[in-house]
């Protein structure tokens, strides 16, 4: 019998590849040889031009890297430059970040959900992923005036200060999502059809996984134990109580349990903030013109998709001289490769999509 | 946040540990903001990166950013510098190497250490020009293959150069 | 007596257009319906602006299908990919001929029988005419001349082929039990036992379900043409009418499931308990409206369940087949055999 490849070539439109990406794939007999991505469809050349923005006017650009968790860009950010400037955010307004950082997870989580089981075929899913994730964005649009790309974490701080009207106003929403949590979950997961498409594929063992890069749940589906929160703590997460799920197969299915689980310890993380949220300021005295004498640093954070990351060297002016963006989604998709390799190619739609990842991070 | 390195124990080891073991390679090192920078020759590099991977435990590979001095760099330093961010999962230990490279000469590929590093080089090769030897496949990876230049080099205009590609 | 103008002549020719009206009919509400259902079960609200709360959306489609431009591929083969649309359509039409809808009743001395035609092996015809659809699907793959609708033909004719083995196993069950091939004689057999089929024989009724699904190429064994897939089916090159008519040959294929799992093992157009005295009550109402009724029930299910799960891998759908439900079918052939012959 002849050894018979087939090119085929998905993208860079397509329904399910989650942005302008391209797969370039070669099977045999349905089961998946090669893969290689072509990446570049989104690139804006964001790193070129933050060497000519002041660091203000980069902070709302970031929202748009992964635009699914603007939030969780701002922090990155915002971080590395409070960490180069030595500006040290008050307590109210670290514990307000967790917050919104958290809430933000629980978002682009369960839009994940959403995407991932239409994918697959469940198509009422992400009806129902999208429908709790609009309740945490019309919070957004109550607090900043934006659903997407938030920009609600700043320099310093926070641009506005809880009132204990929205305070009531999240825990009523936070009151909602364990019950839909809870349909999603009695739909897929001892579903014998969402079984078998999830679980034995896109297999990747821990050693290979920490050695390709990857960070964030898919990584702790094989077990490992890496989460930034934890590891190397900032904006006062050392002061909260929150488990880290872990898998142990490394598939699909286990990527799938440890975002459910996440959204979960999320919930109960808001819920400790709001329980006890400091009194004080809520942002830091920021000059206008931020100047910061030359000086580098990189600081990672736990975003929903990874483990973001930002260097950043000043030159003493109000510009950067470099700033680099450490994307977990570029990481994550560099694995894609070696996950969907034996796999059959009806697999790949489903092993990408369980890496969660989003262009506007991964082209910049 | 600690000032001197002193201050940071785990940190100062793996100082002491590189300038002893290659003590002709490492050229200085710089102690800010808590994180540690050590500047790393170039004929060396692959050995030093090796080694903190298969000796040392450094068992991630974080992020390589490349950086350019701008064109006119004095003559008898190099243009362009790569960072190398690796990471000790098991006490939790951030470590920064930077070298220093120029376009005629590359850098040794980190391929063969750390697979992440695959990417991060055709990334700095697309956005600065630097080869790295013994990729298993240089080539750009945002900007199409017949794109000219480099953009992420400091004499590249931001807005970009007309006249097609 | 009737004039034979009417019997002969008048009477059929409106039984024939009754027979091309009814699944066309039915088709246009499973589209309402299905949008509707699909978008409440999904805390949507599905079309409801094109008429009376969108009823007049199925319209809408057709019309706007109608006039959109038919592309035929440069190197398609023109004939196979004309006929195939009007060969899935043409053998799903053909047999309805032969579904009862319900008892016949009379008019002064003249007995309306519902049903086109009626043949002592009826089951057999329905079953064999269904099966000519697939044709349509090979060809429509074939004539394309493209390497996706190719595949997602072959794939949609490998599933459709295997699931016919269970569907015959179950349904030779239900033969046994009423001796008779007669789709009429099927439903009467039931009256008189005073049960229904699907009573006496579930696994016969459960896997013949199953297996009517994935004839129909519906959800969960709807890869072949699952838009998230590569490949997006046979009917990807097909635009505009002939696009329109393998869509309503899939519903008008799912109305034909329908009917037969109702005359097979819900009694037809009996009403509940046919025997028991108790329920006579339940005769008021005609037999054609117990066995519409069942049969919207059965519509229903199957968007329930498209709405509800995953999609089956394709190698795992004909794992399925092959491993569970031909095995288990043969079993049943067995037992029910056995029983019938002890009892």
């Amino acid at each position: 019998m002849a050894f018979k490849e087939i090119a085929l070539n998905m993208g860079p439109q397509h329904p399910s590849t989650h942005g302008v990406l391209r797969l370039k794939l070669a099977v045999d007999n349905e089961v998946v040889i090669s893969l290689e991505p072509v990446l570049g469809y989104l690139h804006r050349g964001m790193e070129k031009l933050w060497e000519n923005l002041t660091y203000t006017q980069i902070v709302p650009l970031t929202d748009r890297l992964d635009y699914l968790a603007a939030l969780s860009n701002n922090l990155g950010f915002v971080l590395a430059v409070e960490k180069l400037a030595g500006i040290e955010v008050p307590k109210r307004g670290q514990v307000l970040r967790v917050v919104l950082a958290e809430l933000q997870r629980l978002a682009s989580h369960l839009a994940w959900v959403g995407f991932q089981a239409n994918d697959i075929g469940a198509m009422s899913v992400l009806l129902y992923g999208f429908e709790a994730r609009e309740r945490i964005l019309d919070l957004f649009e109550e607090y900043v005036g934006a659903r997407l790309t938030v920009h609600g974490i700043r320099i310093g701080g926070v641009p506005r200060d809880f009132d204990p009207a929205f305070v009531r106003k999240i825990e009523r929403t936070l009151d909602g999502l364990p019950a839909k949590l809870r349909d999603i979950e009695l739909l897929l997961n001892e579903n014998r059809i969402w079984k078998e498409r999830t679980q034995g594929v896109g297999v990747i063992t821990a050693a290979e996984a920490v050695d390709f890069g990857l960070t964030g749940p898919p990584l702790r589906a094989t077990g490992t134990r890496w989460d930034i929160r934890k590891d190397v703590p900032y904006s006062s997460y050392e002061d909260f109580e929150f488990d880290v799920p872990l898998g142990s197969a490394g598939d699909v299915y286990d990527r799938y349990l440890v975002r459910m689980e996440e959204m979960r310890q999320s919930l109960g993380i808001v819920r400790q903030a709001l329980a006890r949220l400091p009194d004080g300021d809520f942002t830091a005295k920021v000059p206008r013109i931020l100047r910061i004498p030359p000086a580098e640093v990189f600081h990672t954070i736990e975003a929903p998709k990874g483990e973001l990351g930002f260097y950043i060297r000043s030159n003493g002016t109000d510009k950067p001289e470099r700033v680099k963006m450490k994307s977990p989604s570029f990481i994550n998709l560099m694995s894609l490769a070696h996950m969907s390799r034996g796999n059959l190619f009806s697999d790949v739609i489903g092993i990408l999509g369980s890496l969660d990842i989003v262009l506007g991070e991964i082209d910049k | 946040m600690p000032d001197r390195i002193a201050d940071a124990p785990r940190l100062e080891d793996v100082l002491r540990v590189l300038e002893g073991r290659f003590s002709e390679a490492v050229a200085g090192h710089d102690f800010a903001k808590g994180e540690l920078t050590v500047r790393v020759r170039t004929e060396r590099l692959a050995d030093v990166l090796r080694f903190l991977k298969a000796e040392q435990g450094f068992a991630a590979l974080q992020d390589m950013i490349g950086l350019d001095r701008g064109p006119e760099t004095a003559a008898g330093s190099k243009r362009f510098a790569v960072l190398y961010q690796v990471y000790r999962p098991a006490d939790r230990v951030r470590l920064r190497i930077s070298v220093d490279a120029d376009e005629a000469e590359g850098l040794p590929s980190a391929v063969a250490v750390w697979k992440s590093a695959d990417w991060a080089e055709r990334e700095i090769f697309d956005m600065f020009g630097l080869r790295f030897a013994g990729h298993p496949g240089l080539r750009r990876i945002y900007l199409d293959e017949a794109f000219d230049g480099h953009p992420l080099r400091k004499d590249f205009p931001l807005q970009g150069r007309s006249g097609g590609l | 007596m009737m004039s034979p103008f009417l019997a002969d002549g008048l009477i059929p020719l409106a039984k024939i257009l009754a027979v091309i009206l009814y699944p066309m009919l039915m088709v246009i509400v499973m589209i309402w319906l299905e949008r509707r259902i699909v978008a409440w079960i999904q805390g949507r609200i599905g079309p409801n602006r094109v008429g009376f709360q969108g009823i007049l959306q199925p319209f809408a489609d057709a019309v706007k299908l109608f006039f959109k431009e038919d592309i035929v591929q440069r190197r398609a083969d023109r004939f196979l990919f004309n006929i195939s649309p009007v060969l899935v359509m043409f053998s799903t039409l053909l047999a309805f001929c032969f579904l009862p809808l319900g008892e016949p009743f009379r008019i002064g001395d003249y007995t309306l029988t519902l049903w086109v035609a009626r043949s002592p092996v009826g089951l057999l015809l329905v079953l064999g005419l269904s099966s000519i659809s697939v044709f349509g699907v090979i060809f429509g793959g074939w004539a394309s001349n493209s390497k996706y609708p190719l595949l997602g033909a072959l794939r949609s004719v490998v599933q459709v082929l295997s699931y016919e083995i269970p569907v015959g196993l179950t349904v030779l069950t239900v033969v046994f039990l009423a001796r008779s091939m007669d789709l009429v004689r099927i439903v009467e057999r039931q009256q008189e036992s005073g049960v229904w089929y699907g009573f006496l024989l579930p696994v016969s009724f459960l896997v013949f379900w199953i297996s009517a699904i994935a004839e129909t190429n519906r959800a969960p064994f709807d890869l072949p043409e699952a838009e998230s897939e590569l490949v997006a089916g046979y009917h990807t090159e097909y635009s505009g009418m002939k696009f329109a008519f393998f869509y309503m040959a899939e519903y008008a294929h799912m109305v034909l499931a329908s009917s037969l799992v109702v005359i097979l093992f819900f009694g037809g157009w009996l009403p509940p308990f046919p025997g028991v005295k108790a329920f006579a009550f339940f005769g008021a109402v005609p037999g054609f409206v117990w066995y519409l009724v069942k049969i919207m029930f059965f519509l229903y299910l199957y968007v329930w369940i498209r709405a509800t799960f995953p999609r089956y891998r394709f190698d795992s759908l004909i794992r399925l087949v092959w491993k569970w439900l031909i095995p288990l079918s043969l079993v049943n052939l067995l037992v029910v055999a056995g029983l019938r012959f002890l009892l």
